[in-house]
Order: C-alpha cells, then sequence, then structure tokens
C-alpha cells in the first residue's frame, strides 16, 4: 500500500466505529466496486431522479409558507393591482410566497420547472427504454414501475397546478368536475365526493394538498426506490460494444467515478432549474387573478403532461347516448379514458405481449439497437405519433392563431391524424429498420467506405472500403435472432395446421410473430464475430459489382 | 482468408466520409490484475485540469456568497420596503439576483465536478460478472422444501375452517376504507337540476352588481355576463347560474327552442326585446363560453372550442358539446328592470347519468 491510498485515522476511526456496529465492509465494498455501464441515454433516468429531489427539496420549503385553505380573505399585500380583492387563502399565500417572500418567487419558479422537467425526463427515459428493450426479460416489473411512477407523476402535477386557487388552476378543476361527472352511474357522486358537494365549494383545496404534499410524493419515493433497488440487484442493462456479453457488464466502478458524475449532474440539473426559474417566467398566478366561476381566459392550456387529455377532449365529436332516461357522454368518456388508456395499458401490457408473440423467454442484459426490432420500434414511433397529436391538439386554439389556420381545420385535421398517422408511421418506422439492418448485413460483407474512389485498369470505378474494427463489428452482431413461428394458417405435409395455431388467440400470435420476425438475415459467415469481411458470398447477389477482394487496392 | 487487412494506407480522410476505424482494444485480453494506479491519463493535462477545477469552485464560492448578500441586501415586500416602493419591481429584482448567483454557483460546481472526473481520474474500465436472475435449482428445492414445511406447520393447508373465517373476517374490513369515504361529501340529490334563478330574479352585471334595463343592453351584437342579484360572493351558486345575455337586430334572432321538462318548445316568449339569455356554462365539461363573435353570432369555449349558434338557440355547431346551451327565460320586473320569470327548464352544464 503506497502513501497514495492510505486512508486517515479519522476517516478509518469512524469506518471501523461503523463496522463494529453494522458489519457493514464486505457489503459496502461490493457497492464501492459496483460496476455503471456508461452511455448518454442511461442518464435520463437520472434526470428524473434528481428533478424529483429538487421538487421535494422546493416543495417542502413552499410548504412552509403556504395555506392550503378555501376560505375566503381580503387581500391588503404587496401585489397592489388585486389590493382589496376578496380570494382564497391559498391564492393569497401563494401571492405572499411571490412577493413578500424573499426567494420565495425562485423556489415557485424552480418547483414548477422541475415538474416539467420531471416529466419530461421521465418520458424520454421510458422511450429510451422501449426503444432499446431494455424492458424485457428479466426487467417487466421494474418497467411495470415505471409507467406507475409516470401515472403518478401526472396525477401529481395536476394536484399541485390545482393548488394556488388561480384563474387557470380553477379552470382546470372545473374541468376535472366535467370529467368526473360524465362517468357513468357513479359520475355526480364521485363529483360531490371529491369536491365536498356543490362545485367548487371549499373542501378541493385541502384535500388535493394532502395527496400532493403526502401521499402521491411517498407513493413516487417509494416506487422510485424500489425502481432503483431492483435496477442495483439485477445489474443495469448495456448496450452492444466489443467486451459486452449478457454475462458481464462493463464499466466504471460507482466509486469515485459514478459518485463524481452523479454529483456533477446533479448540479448541472439543479443549475439549469434555476436559470430557468430566473429568466423563464412560469405560472404567474398574480396575472391570472383569484378563481372565479364565470371568468376565463383563451388560450387555456395545462402544463404540457396534462395537454393530452386536454387535447383528446378538443378532439371529440359531440357523441351524447341517451337512453332510459339515462345521459351517457361519451364525448367526454371516450377521451378521458381511451387515448391514456390505450398508452398505460399498452405500455403495460407490451413487455409480456412481446414475449408471447416472440416466444422469447431468454435473459436480456444487452439492449437492442431500434433497428435490430422493427416492429417493437414501429410501435413506438406510433405511439409518439398518437400521443404527440393529442398533445398538439391541446394547443389547437394556439395553433390556429399562430399559424393562421381555421380552429375546426386543426380539429378535422387532428381526428383524421389520430388514426391514419400512427398506422403510417408504423410501416414506414419498420421500413426505415430495415433498411437499416440491410446496411449493417452489407457493412459486414463489403465494410465501411471510405470515401477514396480508385479507378481500375478496365477502366471501372469503385469506391475503397476498410473492413470493420472488431469494435463496429460487435456491434452489428448483436443482433439477436428471433425463430418464427408457422406463419399463420401454415400446414404441416398432410395439409394439418399446428394444434396450437387453430384457436384464433393462436393464430393472432402468429400474425403478431410474423410481424416481429420480419428481419434481414446477418450474411453467412460473417456473424457472431468470427468472420473478418471476407466470407462467402450470396449466389449472384454482389456478381454485378465484383468479388470483395478484387475492389480492394 | 482470415488475414486482417491492413488499415488503407490512401490519402487522408476525404471531409464528409467516415473517421478511420479506432484501433481496437479488447478488454478481454487485457491481464487479470491490473498494478493499481491513480495517476491521471494525462498528468500535465491533469495539472490546468486541477486548477480549471479549482477555479470553477472558487467561483461557485464567491457566488454561494453573493446568493447570502442578494438574500440579505435585496429586501421584498410592502412590510420592508420604504413607502411608495414598487414591489413587484422589487420582486423581480431579488429575483433576478438570488436566481443568477444560485445558478452560477451550482453550474460551476457542476461543470468543475465534470472537468474532474474526466480529466483527473484514471481511465479505467472493469467488468462484473453477471449472473442470471434464477436461483440454482439446488436452492430453489430447498426453499421450495421449507415453505411447504412451514405452511404445514401453519395448518393452514390441513384446516378449511381456519382458511375461510380468516378470509371472511378481513373481508368487511377491507371495504371499511371504502365505508368511511362516504362522508366525503353529500348526495348530490337533484341538486344539478336546479339553480338560484327564480320568478322575478333580477340579472346583475358581473362586474358592477348593476342591474339592466332591456334599454341598457342597446347595442346589438354585445354579449354581458350577468349573475342573480345578491348571490356575488357565493361561488357555488355562481358556478350554476352565470347567464350571458346577447342582443340582436331586430329579425336576426331565429325563434329559439328549448327542452322544458322532456318537450322541445319554442321560447320567444322567453327574450325580452330582442334580449336572449343563455346559460354560461358549458354543456360539455362546464367551462364558462367567454368568447361571442358578433358577426356570426358564434358563442366560443375557450376550454375545448364547443361553439354554439347564438341566434338559433344555441345549437352546438361544432366541437364536444353535445347539447345547447340552456335558455334562462326572461321578463321585465315591476321596475323595469330584467329578470328570470323561472328557473331554467333544463339542468345547465356538464352531462351527467341521471340528467336524463
Amino acid at each position: 500500500m503506497n502513501d497514495a491510498v492510505k486512508i486517515p485515522p479519522a476517516v478509518s476511526g469512524v469506518g471501523g466505529w461503523l463496522d463494529d456496529r453494522f458489519h457493514g465492509a464486505k457489503g459496502v465494498r461490493v457497492l464501492l466496486k459496483k460496476v455503471f455501464p456508461d452511455h448518454w441515454s442511461f442518464m435520463l433516468g437520472e434526470i428524473a431522479l434528481w428533478s424529483f429531489v429538487i421538487l421535494l427539496l422546493t416543495g417542502t420549503y413552499l410548504a412552509l409558507f403556504f395555506n392550503p385553505s378555501a376560505a375566503d380573505v381580503v387581500y391588503h399585500g404587496s401585489y397592489t393591482k388585486l389590493d382589496g380583492i376578496t380570494m382564497s387563502q391559498a391564492y393569497a399565500s401563494t401571492l405572499d410566497i411571490s412577493f413578500d417572500v424573499r426567494g420565495g418567487l425562485l423556489m415557485r419558479q424552480i418547483h414548477h420547472w422541475a415538474a416539467i422537467m420531471f416529466t419530461v425526463a421521465l418520458m424520454a427515459h421510458m422511450l429510451r427504454v422501449f426503444f432499446t428493450g431494455a424492458y424485457r426479460k428479466p426487467r417487466e416489473i421494474n418497467w411495470l414501475i415505471g409507467v406507475g411512477l409516470f401515472t403518478m407523476a401526472m396525477l401529481e402535477g395536476l394536484f399541485g397546478y390545482s393548488l394556488p386557487d388561480d384563474q387557470l388552476s380553477g379552470a382546470g378543476l372545473r374541468i376535472t368536475e366535467g370529467v368526473a361527472q360524465g362517468i357513468p352511474i357513479v359520475g355526480t357522486y364521485v363529483s360531490y365526493f371529491l369536491f365536498g358537494g356543490e362545485f367548487p365549494g371549499t373542501a378541493i383545496i385541502p384535500r388535493f394538498y394532502i395527496l400532493h404534499v403526502f401521499l402521491i410524493p411517498g407513493l413516487i419515493l417509494g416506487l422510485i426506490t424500489a425502481h432503483l433497488f431492483i435496477m442495483f440487484h439485477q445489474k443495469h442493462t448495456q448496450m452492444p460494444a466489443l467486451g459486452n456479453t449478457e454475462k458481464n457488464v462493463v464499466g466504471a466502478p460507482f466509486f469515485p467515478y459514478f459518485l463524481l458524475k452523479g454529483q456533477a449532474w446533479f448540479f448541472f440539473i439543479f443549475g439549469l432549474l434555476v436559470v430557468l426559474a430566473t429568466f423563464a417566467q412560469i405560472n404567474p398566478i398574480w396575472l391570472y387573478g383569484p378563481y372565479t366561476p364565470l371568468a376565463i381566459s383563451s388560450a387555456s392550456q395545462p402544463d404540457f403532461y396534462m395537454g393530452v387529455l386536454e387535447g383528446s377532449l378538443r378532439m371529440m365529436p359531440a357523441w351524447e347516448i341517451n337512453f332510459l332516461g339515462h345521459t351517457l357522454s361519451l364525448s367526454v368518456l371516450i377521451p378521458a379514458l381511451v387515448p391514456l388508456g390505450i398508452i398505460f395499458t399498452g405500455a403495460a401490457l407490451w413487455p409480456f405481449f412481446e414475449q408471447w408473440a416472440t416466444g422469447d423467454r431468454r435473459f436480456h442484459n444487452i439492449n437492442d439497437r431500434p433497428r435490430n426490432a422493427p416492429a417493437r420500434t414501429g410501435v413506438g414511433v406510433a405511439a409518439v405519433c398518437f400521443y404527440g397529436i393529442l398533445w398538439a391538439e391541446g394547443a389547437n386554439d394556439v395553433l390556429a392563431d399562430q399559424f393562421q389556420v381555421p380552429l375546426y381545420t386543426i380539429t378535422w385535421i387532428a381526428r383524421v391524424a389520430i388514426f391514419v398517422v400512427p398506422i403510417g408511421a408504423y410501416y414506414v418506422t419498420k421500413r426505415i429498420c430495415l433498411g437499416l439492418q440491410r446496411k449493417d448485413a452489407n457493412m459486414l460483407v463489403h465494410g465501411v467506405e471510405i470515401g477514396i474512389i480508385r479507378q481500375l485498369p478496365n477502366g471501372e470505378f469503385v469506391e475503397e472500403e476498410r473492413p470493420l474494427t472488431e469494435a463496429e463489428r460487435a456491434v452489428i452482431d448483436s443482433k439477436q435472432p428471433i425463430e418464427a413461428l408457422p406463419a399463420p394458417g401454415e400446414t404441416d405435409a398432410n395439409g394439418v395446421p399446428a394444434p396450437a395455431a387453430r384457436s384464433p388467440l393462436g393464430f393472432a400470435r402468429r400474425i403478431a410473430n410474423r410481424a416481429f420476425t420480419e428481419t434481414v438475415e446477418i450474411p453467412e459467415g460473417h456473424g457472431n464475430g468470427h468472420g473478418n469481411g471476407h466470407g462467402e458470398l450470396g449466389e449472384g447477389e454482389h456478381a454485378a459489382i465484383g468479388p470483395a477482394e478484387d475492389r480492394r487496392y | 482468408m482470415s488475414e486482417t487487412p491492413e488499415e488503407p494506407t490512401g490519402p487522408r480522410r476525404v471531409i464528409g466520409t467516415p473517421f478511420p476505424a479506432p484501433q481496437a482494444v479488447d478488454v478481454l485480453t487485457e491481464p487479470e490484475e491490473v498494478p493499481f494506479s491513480a495517476e491521471p491519463p494525462a498528468p500535465k493535462h491533469a495539472q490546468n485540469a486541477e486548477r480549471l477545477v479549482a477555479a470553477l469552485f472558487v467561483l461557485a464560492f464567491l457566488a454561494g456568497c453573493g446568493f447570502i448578500a442578494a438574500y440579505v441586501g435585496l429586501e421584498v415586500g410592502q412590510a420592508t420596503l420604504p413607502k411608495g416602493a414598487n414591489t413587484v419591481v422589487a420582486v423581480l429584482r431579488s429575483n433576478l439576483a438570488l436566481g443568477s448567483s444560485l445558478a452560477v454557483a451550482l453550474l460551476a460546481l457542476g461543470t468543475g465536478s465534470m472537468i474532474w472526473v474526466r480529466h483527473l481520474t484514471p481511465d479505467i474500465e472493469i467488468e462484473e460478472e453477471r449472473h442470471d436472475m434464477n436461483s440454482a435449482p439446488a436452492d430453489r428445492a430447498a426453499f421450495q422444501k421449507d415453505f411447504a414445511e412451514g405452511a404445514a406447520m401453519s395448518q393452514i393447508t390441513k384446516r378449511p375452517l381456519l382458511r375461510r373465517t380468516m378470509l371472511l373476517a378481513t373481508a368487511p374490513l377491507a371495504l371499511a376504507p371504502l365505508v368511511l369515504l362516504r362522508d366525503l361529501g353529500p348526495l348530490p340529490q337533484t341538486d344539478l337540476r336546479h339553480t338560484v334563478w327564480k320568478k322575478g330574479l333580477r340579472a346583475v352585471t358581473l362586474g358592477g352588481l348593476r342591474p339592466l334595463t332591456p334599454a341598457d343592453i342597446s347595442t346589438p351584437g354585445s354579449m354581458i355576463t350577468v349573475i342573480p342579484e345578491g348571490y356575488q360572493d357565493d361561488p357555488d351558486a355562481l358556478a350554476k347560474a352565470g347567464v350571458i345575455l346577447i342582443k340582436f337586430e331586430p329579425g336576426q334572432l331565429h325563434v329559439p327552442t328549448n327542452y322544458n321538462g322532456g318537450t322541445l318548445v319554442s321560447t320567444m316568449n322567453w327574450t325580452v326585446d330582442n334580449i336572449v339569455a343563455y346559460s354560461k356554462i358549458c354543456t360539455h365539461v362546464g367551462c364558462p363560453v367567454a368568447l361571442y363573435e358578433q358577426t356570426t353570432h358564434h358563442i366560443l369555449c375557450p376550454c375545448h372550442q364547443s361553439t354554439f349558434d347564438a341566434a338559433n338557440g344555441a345549437n352546438v355547431i361544432f366541437g364536444p358539446a353535445a347539447r345547447a346551451l340552456p335558455q334562462l327565460p326572461l321578463m321585465v320586473d315591476s321596475a323595469g328592470y330584467l329578470a328570470a320569470s323561472s328557473d331554467f327548464t333544463q339542468p345547465v352544464g356538464p352531462s351527467f347519468w341521471e340528467r336524463g
């Protein structure tokens, strides 16, 4: 042991004291040496984690000053434009936080920006996990926890956003009430129990407050803890690269690398949020005024993560069914339940659907490249388009105003696009993925074109190529074949279909399986890292441009 | 055919083409035990990096001090500011000073930490073994044995009476929390069918609480929000009873129709002097329908763009609302002011199951 690694007695003393009590040296050493694979996209989840930490810090500070009460008070505070106005104590105390508490406005704006950063990061992280197939066995449960976290984050945002009792948040509550009333059979009861009677009442703010500061953050904290422990226990996935296998994890040790990087990342995110809070005004509730049920402003938009619900409500045609003295408000019910139902239920079921369709029960620790799973990537892009159209429709009035397009035209475009675009996006994405696979296969055969054109003695021009390096080859070789089930309706030699394929479910499974197994074969002799770019060529496939050997030097 | 070809030795890389292949390093062929070294990859470079990181940390220190100074030095709020000072400007100034000092401190710390880990720590990559998550068959078998033995010892497997009564006991307890939620609010009863409007109740302006004579609304094409007199401080009442008055040129207003009970009736006699009164609460999800386009007589809800034709009984012409805005029967009271001649004849606001 040289001088550089001698531990000062004070530190080793404390360490020894703790070890006497917890027997921790062995276990904590594992943590010190824990390997974390490195890739920029692995930081997306970390953004969400740090944003949540910042939300807890700033939220606790705000709660020291906020008064979650709907009781009336006549305002005589520092914002003189609202002097003498009757408002709720919730709104008045939010004004006080903004105008009478030093740093209060900054904390409010950091809190709001952090909430947006949290949801953006959650979405980006979920998309990364989806497109790289990181949710596959053994990580399905962590994926489900992630879906739960996303749901919680949306609810938490809605509750928090409703607390200041300003004009805009009251409009959000009014919509919440209207949607609740639209629920069949129990709608009015749900609404009355939620609001403690008629809208707006005085119960909703203290109720949302306790949900916002205690119940939901507690659940989020618990789910995040479980999420991280499971990730730690199962070890992080890694990107396909040379030396990365299903049986190892390659990267830098937690201490000091990940610790330092995590620290840097936390300060960056916090710093960025403070920059936004300082220079980009958000939710200036004093401009909106206190909530009154009969006022509203145009371009009333919720925070972006609720935009998808807003857009669904705006897009829906006026459908309503009256039967046997009852009203079924489809124009509220469908947009409130169906789009997010498709997205959340679809996300939760997806890993199991994929297993069912592919029959793939293997452990996966190396991430897929999106191109190598065309069906999944196609569905992912379709889902992004579906969500994006709903989200954009949520701002149809702003779009109409900014681009001078009639409002109804935008809504009609969205009504058509919501069906057409996702389906189109699926097929286009799938073709792009297969094209990229074809390019990969080509690179295995011919190598990489290096931009040098050479004229052969016979006058022909060829572009020179170099073979792939081991590192490049390892990435391309990471593609794992999916076993194809027999095609739908395929029969054996005696004309009898396989027993499992006869049921409608079995038939559906085979159709899904076909979508998943559409692939470009890696050329013979090039796969598995053993090839060197000089394998046998497919019969006649490349004859027109001559054998690869001839074209090099 | 197994020779790895040499790197191409032609001209230099042409711009726009891929970089030459990086040298492949196989981590697996590296020796098992790397001799320990805490030396950064480039010691000379590290010297500069250290100075830069230290400078950034000093900057963070100074910015942190600046934050405290800004907190102490820049007062906000009328309680502490001198009389007559602009409280909004004070807040913005404080926010700018606190925010920018805090941002500099955090970003300098972040940048410093990042340079530290990238340029001052040795480049190492280590490999850890990874095992499939499933336990060894022997472990599973041992677990199963212990579990089965424990279950047998607990008697739960062979005493179904015990098992079933325990489940029975938990059922009402599981329901109890739901039962407890009952008192969260009163039952809806028929609240949603009524508003506070009744015969003779005057309509007053929302802003000034001023009663209106038909002559006060002399300009055709305007839309005025009115509320029932005396209810300005009752948000629960206002949330249902808000009404818009629209004045038309003679002949512009088509004969409006409205549901009275379950039947559609002509309601020209519900208007006064070409002034028609509609509920301001959107029949979609209850936002106030606040936008009015004079030339087309379209009432637009800013929340979800349901559009109603004011000249035609406020029928829906676009958007998600499924029903026309209910019409309030108007009359002129003995003092000549506009008043309701009854409550709405159908529920206002969003649809609900019992609405019928």
